[in-house]
């Protein structure tokens, strides 16, 4: 896509800032959209309508309206605030989400910046959040932020752990952390999708990884660090307008990216999942947003449906059942791949 | 006055496991009066220890309202009502109904049956809607959303029900000494029965989605533990003293009304998930009341007898000079009402015993080495309404 545009455009900077725009074009509307379904699936699990007015069919402009009513929000800060960090933690959370986008392969023809240590930075810089949120929960000068900002770090950091190790197994197998690459070791049909391949050693893998991911993005099981019933809204209690709708806006392009790695790395990516029915370029992205949305659905299903662990209950889940599994699994397909060598 | 720093301080860490070679500095927040989980206007004064709540001091009397002061001011008895409804404003009828059978002590008149028949039918409707309120907000308070949505779907169709009845949905001033405000609807039972066939399922849905929920479990299962002998010696009630395993219900221990006439069961705390005590046992004994209510419901419809309502309502309510002391059960617990009557048309004194204000006082108790997620789950536990506890 790259040269296909310098060869239209004939302008190197150009290019690389249109396709550095590609992802956040999709996030925004992404954005409003899962807003708008969240709250659609919750009114329909509960006997609910939700959102019906706004904008005529089921209320599709209801999100539209809340950010307009969000951007002109009075902007306030604390009086006894530390203005610099506060200011600055809602871009640092969203930096640390939308970089993440940079590596993630929409489709076989594009992909931000086609590195071959994708995965690996797609780790590393989306632990870029937890900065974020603690300047947030610090900055902000309230005691019930800094309890959840610290509960954030806690948690994040700890299921990072399970997430890079079951990651882990899968770029044992096919030797590279080059995303494109994984996603081309799964093409044909869906049982070369890495989550049946090696049974049943990378179907735990895909379960571990989907468990610490909701845990990473603070979802419900593990919603804790904003855990509005104990600590009111957790890290952003105090913000409002436009900060507010940024620290949102990132929570959900994190969730998204979350549940694109699981597609990539476990789903077979932008493959489609019979063969070369419905594949190419343009249905690979189809496939790809709609293996994303699925585990989107499947988080705002649990969402609506668990309650919540506690915090001494999400470190037990985190270092004492998840690393231990995610441990003998790397060790599993460790032994596997040298053995089948 | 010692300060606050000189409290902590004197404090002795008595948390098993986190002796003093790990003292650190203990943090003050507090915990309301607008917090999502203090269900109304309670301010929770909480020392913390990082996530290990040291002590617990409830601060009350955000919702004081001069229940006793309105009362004394009243021209007539009858006007004391819709302050009782405004005490416990989630369980209304029960409320009145404590006052009114103190009046009827009172005034030493004999009420007609079917009157009796249907204030049972609502205390224990509105009983169930109590309790609804309460399993809700607790799955809420621990995080679980949806079964706030369905509790309150539920409890729909048992307000419509009261709206037939007396129009209002709320706080209904429905039970007047004497008698009641209206007769029930021409189609009061059949609605009464779909009502309890439908409820009996919902239950099992509710069971299956919260009660039985693992991770609900977890989080209440051995938390809060509240001994039977604490229990007694705070004076708790209702489903805080059953949940610790003591079996009293003043329907059954002290029956007043037609409850001698009626046949349930009342639901202890076993400790099938964990302690005897515990939330998730003070938890269950509500789920088990709502359905020994609809028991009680389908037996009072059955045995209805007919009649006029408003036929012993007395044409002037003067009682002669004493005074009167009545308990009866509210969802809550224990509500008694003492009665002052100095021969004057308005009472002398009306001095409530609510069942919140007492149950609340547990909670320092059994909030001493929980943690903050703690506290929310026994606080919901405890089920408090404050407008019952500031009167």
């Amino acid at each position: 896509m790259k040269e296909f545009l310098i060869d239209i455009l004939q302008n190197e900077i150009l290019v690389y800032v249109l396709m550095a725009a590609v992802p956040l074009v999709w996030i925004i509307p992404f954005a409003l959209f899962a807003v708008w379904w969240e709250r659609k699936i919750s009114a329909h699990m509960q006997d609910r309508l939700g959102p019906m007015r706004t904008g005529g069919w089921h209320g599709w402009a209801q999100t539209i309206a809340d950010i307009l009513k969000l951007i002109q929000k009075e902007d306030i800060i604390p009086a006894a605030a530390d203005r610099k960090l506060f200011n600055l933690a809602p871009y640092v959370v969203f930096v640390g989400s939308f970089a993440a986008y940079a590596a993630i392969p929409f489709s076989a023809a594009y992909v931000g910046s086609e590195i071959n240590i994708g995965l690996f930075y797609i780790l590393a810089v989306s632990s870029f959040v937890v900065v974020g949120l603690l300047m947030a929960g610090w900055a902000s000068n309230n005691k019930w932020s800094l309890f959840g900002a610290m509960r954030a770090a806690a948690q994040i950091v700890s299921y990072e752990i399970p997430v890079a190790l079951s990651l882990l197994a899968v770029v044992m197998i096919v030797g590279t952390f080059d995303l494109q690459e994984i996603n081309r070791a799964q093409s044909g049909y869906f049982w070369n999708w890495f989550v049946f391949q090696k049974f049943p050693l990378l179907f735990v893998a895909a379960t571990i990884y989907f468990v610490a991911s909701l845990a990473e993005v603070n979802r419900t099981p593990f919603d804790i660090p904003e855990a509005e019933s104990e600590l009111v809204a957790g890290y952003h209690t105090e913000y409002g307008g436009m900060k507010f709708a940024l620290l949102f806006l990132a929570e959900y392009a994190n969730m998204f990216a979350v549940s694109a790695i699981a597609a990539t790395v476990f789903f077979g990516g932008w493959n489609s999942p019979f063969g070369d029915f419905m594949s190419g370029p343009v249905w690979g992205l189809f496939w790809f947003i709609s293996k994303g949305m699925a585990f989107i659905f499947v988080h705002m299903w649990l969402r609506w449906t668990l309650p919540r662990l506690r915090v001494d209950q999400l470190m037990y889940v985190g270092w004492k059942v998840l690393i231990p599994f995610s441990f003998v699994i790397v060790l599993g397909v460790g032994f596997w791949v040298m053995l089948a060598r | 006055m010692e300060t606050l720093e000189e409290k902590i301080d004197a404090r002795p860490m008595t948390i098993p496991g986190f002796g003093r070679a790990l003292r650190s500095e203990e943090m003050v927040i507090n915990m309301g009066p607008q917090h999502p989980s203090t269900h109304g206007v309670l301010r929770l004064e909480l020392i913390v220890d990082g996530e290990i709540v040291v002590d617990a001091i409830p601060h009350i009397g955000y919702l004081h309202r001069c229940f006793e002061k309105h009362a004394e001011h009243m021209t007539n008895y009858q006007q004391v009502i819709p302050y009782c409804d405004r005490m416990d404003y989630v369980a209304a009828m029960n409320a009145e109904f404590g006052y009114v059978v103190a009046c009827e002590k009172l005034l030493n008149i004999k009420v007609p049956e079917r009157v009796e028949y249907i204030r049972v039918i609502m205390a224990e409707f509105q009983r169930i809607a109590s309790h609804l309120i309460a399993i809700g907000t607790y799955g809420m308070d621990i995080g679980a959303f949806t079964p706030f949505l369905f509790c309150m779907r539920d409890r729909e169709a048992i307000l419509d029900i009261f709206e037939q009845t007396c129009g209002a949905r709320l706080l209904y001033n429905y039970m007047w000494i004497g008698g009641l405000s209206h007769d029930v609807p021409a189609d009061f039972a059949e609605k009464v029965k779909r009502f309890c066939k439908m409820f009996r399922g919902t239950i099992k849905e509710l069971n299956n989605l919260l009660s039985y929920n693992k991770i609900f479990v977890e989080r209440t299962a051995n938390v809060g533990v509240l001994p039977a002998d604490v229990a007694i010696n705070y004076g708790a009630s209702g489903p805080v003293l059953r949940g610790s395993g003591v079996k009293f219900d003043l329907r059954k221990n002290d029956p007043y009304s037609v409850y001698d006439k009626l046949e349930f069961e009342i639901p202890t705390g076993k400790g099938l998930k964990g302690t005897t005590g515990d939330c998730w046992d003070r938890y269950m004994v509500r789920v088990d009341e709502m359905e020994q209510s609809v028991n009680i419901i389908e037996q009072a419809v059955d045995k209805l007898p007919p009649g006029d309502v408003q036929s012993a309502i007395p044409k002037r309510i003067r009682p002669d000079a004493g005074e009167v002391y009545v308990r009866t059960e509210t969802p809550k617990g224990e509500i008694g009402y003492y009665v002052v009557a100095d021969g004057t048309a308005s009472p002398f004194r009306v001095k409530v015993r609510p069942p919140c204000f007492v149950n609340l006082a547990v909670l320092p108790a059994i909030s001493r080495g929980a943690m903050i997620s703690d506290v929310i789950a026994i606080l919901g536990s405890v089920d408090i309404v404050l407008g019952e506890v500031d009167r």
